[in-house]
């Protein structure tokens, strides 16, 4: 019982919530990896890009809301996605127009659209800022809870309570089907495998004509859904407020760049090392240890390896180590 | 000769108005960040004191008084000290409602209002460290110390039965003193507190934090931080994850947006927010309710109180020099003399214009001791059918 009772708690305080995280980091990481793979360099903008795409979905759930429109059970705010999407292939094609196309016919280095990417940043940054404003804003609705702690204690008589909310359970279901599309898009699709040939190679593909501006306005477009996509679920996850999505940042370059920047199997499995990490790391284990241990040997402390306020902290920390011992990430991407 | 009546009659006019001095007070409050959604009532508060005296006429010889907004941001003393600097020098008003929050109220205090001899009276400032600020005795508050808040909080919690706690706290002076003095009081009164750790302001997630009180345990989780910045986040999440719940929540975290978050959620929750039994704010909360201003939150009657004491001060000294008045203010605030309540703002001012003496009672039933701070009354509340209810006072 007692160990039914530690597998619980730990689920649902560190596995549960980590796999949520995970997932959200890993779309935010597949969007940055396929820029770097493809575009060839590291794109600042990405967060701010989830924060417009999530920005457009609460607009969008806000107009549904008030005419009365909902989806069950499940949040207005997948209904809105698809609108949110096209918003941020619109919005990120107009930046690429006015832009980095500019660069790129210039042939410049990465370092300075690296820079370019930052100045994106912040004027995406502003405009979201603009539109929506700097506060918290709230478009979840629907069912909360799959099952919630009440149910749980109910149905199997524990101590422990699990909670799975809803919009951890469609984080999970929404990104395996994107992975799932993504992968069947890159290698079997004509335009897919194009993609991943232009990565490979530049050269060679422009050789076996390959349209490159063709290319490159489907890396964005696939960026684009899955910015978007991300965003959203982050917001609904916990909340929507412009500047958590640009600390976001760190711990997906963070996942992209432990998985091998350029490889979308890397990113994902970066993804979940890292929100692993940042989860366990900080999680008091003494609830946990208080259970599988004899009593004699129950800790007193609270068994907390980093205090929470260090979360960002971990993602520096496997970022550093990954740099110095594994350049190319876990999983063959190019080194940085 | 009419002429020249006529002319008499006008100097004498012009000499009259040039008389009546115009006053100004300055209202330093965090218009912007963590508490925003309280101060505009809590401003609004003390310009009603204001008005009530400017429309009476009757302060030192037909005076009026006018209110200057600077903004205290609540959490950043930079911007806090600029603001407050830019009353003194450039608009020179002759006291400060404010500032609102423990730290910068501090920062102002030390930077500003101590080298510029000018009198602050702040309605909300609560934190222990304040009490032993080196002042020049320019500094007073209508609020009581944390220390005093830890105590009753304490206390309610023992009467509940409540034998073990975890304590978070918002990231600053004010979380951080007040956690302090409610830990110190719990555990003085035989209580166990699990867990005392921080939480920082303004993020979108605190499973984390919440998964780490929760290993912990505890029969109730306090908060300590603020209603519009992370305090429901905390609760939010301990709430979904089943950690606790049953929340004991100080000052910071009442607010209307409580009932509004949560409503039943957190039924059963107990909380203080400073208010005695003689408190009579009903006048106050009338007013500005009917300027559409959220009433429901703390510290308005306070920041009353804070304002009429200046200005009844003033009235005493003969004077609105605050190196004139600031001495007279624990002499209007305390007994012996008429009690003054809310909207006899006037006759206080005659009385003492006559030479006599008074006891300000106001809003919060004003009892200035030690350095100058309020002795402290609390309302204990008990959310109940998902609103806020007074259960006592203490």
């Amino acid at each position: 019982m007692d160990f039914l009772n530690a597998i619980v708690a730990l689920s649902n305080f560190v596995i549960i919530p980590a796999v949520a995280y995970g997932s959200q980091l890993a779309l935010g990481a597949l969007g940055v990896t396929l820029i770097y793979g493809i575009l060839r360099f590291s794109n600042f903008a990405h967060g701010d890009t989830m924060a417009f795409g999530a920005m457009i979905a609460v607009l969008v759930t806000w107009w549904f809301q008030s005419m009365g429109v909902s989806f069950g059970p499940l949040p207005t705010a997948l209904l809105a996605l698809p609108i949110a999407i096209l918003g941020t292939m619109a919005l990120v094609l107009f930046t690429d127009r006015v832009v980095y196309r500019f660069y790129r016919e210039q042939k410049a280095k990465p370092v300075i659209l690296v820079i370019v990417s930052m100045g994106v940043m912040f004027i995406m940054n502003g405009l979201v800022r603009f539109i929506i404003g700097p506060n918290d804003q709230k478009f979840a609705d629907g069912e909360r809870f799959i099952i919630s702690v009440r149910e749980f204690k109910a149905m199997t008589g524990l101590r422990e309570g699990l909670a799975i909310k809803t919009t951890q359970g469609i984080t999970v279901v929404v990104a395996v089907i994107c992975v799932a599309l993504l992968f069947w898009f890159l290698n079997r699709t004509r335009t897919g495998k194009s993609m991943r040939a232009y990565s490979d190679n530049e050269d060679l593909a422009l050789l076996s004509g390959i349209n490159p501006e063709r290319v490159v306005m489907y890396t964005w477009l696939i960026v684009a859904a899955l910015a978007t996509t991300a965003g959203v679920l982050y917001g609904l996850d916990k909340t929507f407020k412009p500047f958590v999505y640009f600390q976001l940042l760190l711990p997906i370059f963070a996942s992209a760049i432990v998985g091998g920047l350029g490889s979308p199997l890397g990113a994902i499995a970066g993804g979940f090392v890292i929100a692993f990490s940042e989860v366990t790391i900080t999680y008091a284990w003494k609830k946990v240890l208080v259970y599988l241990m004899p009593e004699s040997l129950e800790p007193s402390g609270l068994v907390q390896l980093l205090s929470t306020d260090y979360k960002f902290a971990v993602s520096f920390v496997i970022l550093i180590v990954v740099l110095l011992f594994k350049p190319t990430g876990l999983f063959k991407g190019k080194s940085v | 000769m009419k002429k020249l009546l006529l002319a008499t009659a006008a100097s004498a006019l012009l000499t009259g108005v040039a008389s009546a001095e115009e006053i100004k007070l300055g209202v330093i409050m965090g218009f912007t960040g963590p508490i925003e959604s309280l101060t505009p009532a809590m401003a609004a508060g003390g310009e009603l004191a204001m008005k009530e005296v400017s429309d009476s006429g009757k302060l030192l010889g037909g005076a009026t008084v006018t209110p200057i907004r600077g903004d205290s941001t609540c959490v950043d003393s930079g911007a806090a000290t600029a603001a407050a600097e830019r009353l003194i020098t450039s608009d020179g008003v002759k006291g400060i409602v404010g500032a609102d929050c423990s730290g910068v109220t501090g920062a102002i205090l030390a930077n500003v209002a101590v080298p510029n001899g000018v009198v602050m009276i702040s309605p909300s400032a609560t934190s222990p460290a304040l009490s032993d600020a080196e002042d020049n005795g320019l500094f007073f508050r209508t609020s009581p110390s944390d220390a005093r808040q830890g105590q009753v909080l304490a206390d309610v919690l023992m009467d509940k039965g409540i034998k073990s706690a975890a304590i978070t706290y918002t990231n600053n002076d004010y979380g951080k003193g007040l956690a302090d003095s409610i830990a110190g009081a719990f555990k003085a009164a035989g209580g166990e507190v699990t867990a005392m750790t921080s939480h920082e302001d303004g993020k979108a997630d605190y499973s984390a934090e919440v998964g780490a009180l929760a290993s912990a345990g505890g029969d109730v989780l306090i908060v300590a931080g603020y209603v519009d910045q992370g305090g429901p986040g905390i609760i939010r999440a301990a709430l979904d994850t089943g950690a606790f719940d049953m929340f004991a929540l100080p000052d910071g975290m009442i607010g209307a947006a409580l009932e509004t978050t949560f409503g039943d959620e957190i039924e059963g929750s107990v909380g203080t927010v400073p208010g005695g039994e003689a408190a009579n704010t009903d006048m106050i909360v009338k007013a500005i309710t009917s300027d559409a201003y959220d009433s429901s939150g703390p510290y308005i009657g306070e920041s009353y109180d804070a304002a009429a004491l200046i200005m009844l001060a003033m009235q005493a000294a003969g004077s609105s020099d605050p190196s004139a008045y600031a001495g007279k203010i624990m002499d209007v605030a305390n007994a012996p003399g008429e009690k003054i309540g809310t909207g006899e703002l006037a006759k206080g001012l005659e009385i003492l214009a006559a030479g006599g003496e008074i006891d300000y009672v106001g809003a919060t039933a004003v009892e200035l001791i030690g350095g100058g701070e309020a002795a402290g009354g609390y309302r204990e509340i008990v959310i109940e059918g998902g609103k806020i209810t007074t259960a006592q006072y203490r």
